[in-house]
């Protein structure tokens, strides 16, 4: 589980996040939602350590991520993968190379056996045959599912995917979601998503979070959001805009 | 960026990566600079020295000489500034806008040791040997062209070559060498590291890494050359 308390961000004087109170739940699909320029990627950054609050408290399974120490801030991080907007794989590496790049790391193991887990993560996220192409020569599709597999190498406990969606026709993007959901329940992960896509908080969005202005305006699990939309004028703007009617 | 690399055998194999690229890769430019530079100088020392009173012999001295102390590692380090240091800022500072030195600090990886640390080091002991080279070349490119052209023989050359040489001049050449090298490839890692601004925060962070580089190579040179001569 992660635990935001009164976490405040700014950039040069202007307020991104105000005091935000929320709870990310262990093996669900906690979502943030809400419009561009909100505070979703900003919160989401404090939340990986890429940037730091100005106050309050950030907690792991109980460790405040801002008062560690080095080395086991570090130990945190090696709990934490990663799905980025735009994937971050490493263009000068191969597939199996970028996959296998925490493991070489992090992990004690000998060639052969990254072999095989780089193999079993290829697997899991559908794809194989791939191993020796460069991240130039895939699909955006496949790039998320080599993200993900890159992101799930190393034994985490927490996955945070940032617009996971982003740039994918929506066959894929059914797709990604299918497999971060899968992911996440098999694994008893506790996953972050950023995202503005409500057919993804509508299909897998166990715990949804909505930002506005910076601030929390929402919280709760899918079936009360058709609910909370009837009372809560930025969030009904906020899923009306994303309908095609 | 000082600090204990995560793992000690990838990076030494990073390092072993950057020197193939800075020393291998850099080679043909270094010696087609270098040939060029000295036949340059003869050919133009010739022109200057048309005094019958002076031996010929100081074609050849002022060639070997001038190429340790100055073109060798001057234009040697100011062409590699170019080579070198705008593929380091453009290869670190495109990782930046795409988020892959983001995906590295997530990992619990300091960046800056795991990207930069080992092009520095590469750059420390590749840049010097590829000096040797450059005065090597350089001094044979005097040499031919001189005996091509019919200026001098080159028992003249040699000679000349021989006459005054210090040991102190390569000395002084390594050091001007190694504090270039450090200087290229630190600026240009800053350079690419604090990139921002996408597509074209890369292209001014490689113009700004060559320009930066350049200007310090320069001051640099005549700062070694004050303290040192």
């Amino acid at each position: 589980m992660i635990e935001l308390k009164q976490v405040n961000k700014s950039f040069e004087g202007r307020q991104v996040l105000h005091d935000i109170n929320a709870i990310f739940l262990s093996g669900k699909n906690n979502l943030i939602i809400g419009a561009s320029g909100g505070g979703k990627s900003v919160m989401m950054k404090c939340m990986v350590g890429l940037e730091r609050p100005d106050s309050g408290m950030i907690e792991f399974d109980g460790r405040n991520l801002l008062a560690l120490e080095d080395q086991d801030l570090r130990d945190v991080r090696r709990e934490i993968g990663m799905l980025f907007q735009g994937t971050a794989l490493f263009d000068s590496l191969t597939v199996e190379q970028n996959i296998a790049f925490p493991l070489e790391m992090f992990s004690k193991m000998n060639p052969s056996e990254r072999r095989d887990r780089v193999n079993f993560c290829l697997k899991r996220v559908n794809l194989e045959n791939i191993n020796n192409k460069y991240p130039s020569e895939i699909s955006g599709g496949m790039k998320k599912r080599v993200g993900i597999a890159r992101a799930i190498a190393l034994d985490i406990k927490y996955l945070f995917c940032d617009e996971p969606n982003s740039g994918l026709d929506p066959i894929t993007s059914r797709l990604i979601d299918e497999l971060i959901n899968e992911i996440t329940h098999e694994y008893g992960i506790t996953n972050v998503i950023n995202s503005h896509d409500m057919k993804t908080v509508f299909d897998i969005g166990d715990h949804i979070i909505f930002l506005y202005k910076g601030q929390k305006w929402w919280e709760g699990n899918r079936e009360d959001l058709k609910h909370a939309q009837t009372e809560i004028k930025e969030l009904d703007q906020f899923i009306k805009a994303s309908y095609f009617e | 960026m000082i600090s204990k690399p995560e793992k000690t055998n990838i990076f030494f194999k990073r390092i072993s990566d950057e020197m193939h690229k800075i020393g291998i890769g850099s080679l043909p430019i270094v010696a087609i600079t270098a040939l060029f530079i000295g036949a340059v100088t003869t050919v133009q020392t010739a022109y200057q020295l048309v005094s019958g009173l002076i031996s010929k012999t100081v074609i050849g001295t002022i060639v070997s000489d001038s190429t340790m102390l100055e073109l060798g590692p001057t234009i040697t380090c100011l062409v590699l500034s170019g080579k070198v240091g705008a593929h380091i800022a453009s290869e670190i500072g495109n990782m930046r806008i795409s988020e892959q030195i983001d995906a590295l600090d997530v990992m619990g990886i300091n960046a800056p040791a795991y990207l930069a640390l080992p092009k520095i080091i590469a750059g420390v002991i590749m840049i010097p040997l590829l000096n040797f080279i450059a005065i090597a070349l350089s001094i044979y490119g005097g040499y031919m062209a001189g005996e091509l052209s019919g200026i001098l023989t080159h028992q003249e050359f040699v000679s000349g070559a021989r006459e005054t040489f210090k040991g102190f001049t390569l000395v002084f050449s390594t050091i001007k060498a190694f504090t270039f090298a450090f200087i290229i490839t630190s600026v240009s890692s800053y350079q690419g590291y604090y990139t921002s601004g996408g597509a074209l925060g890369v292209g001014e962070s490689s113009t700004r890494a060559v320009v930066f580089s350049s200007v310090l190579v320069l001051f640099f040179d005549y700062i070694l050359a004050e303290i040192l001569l």
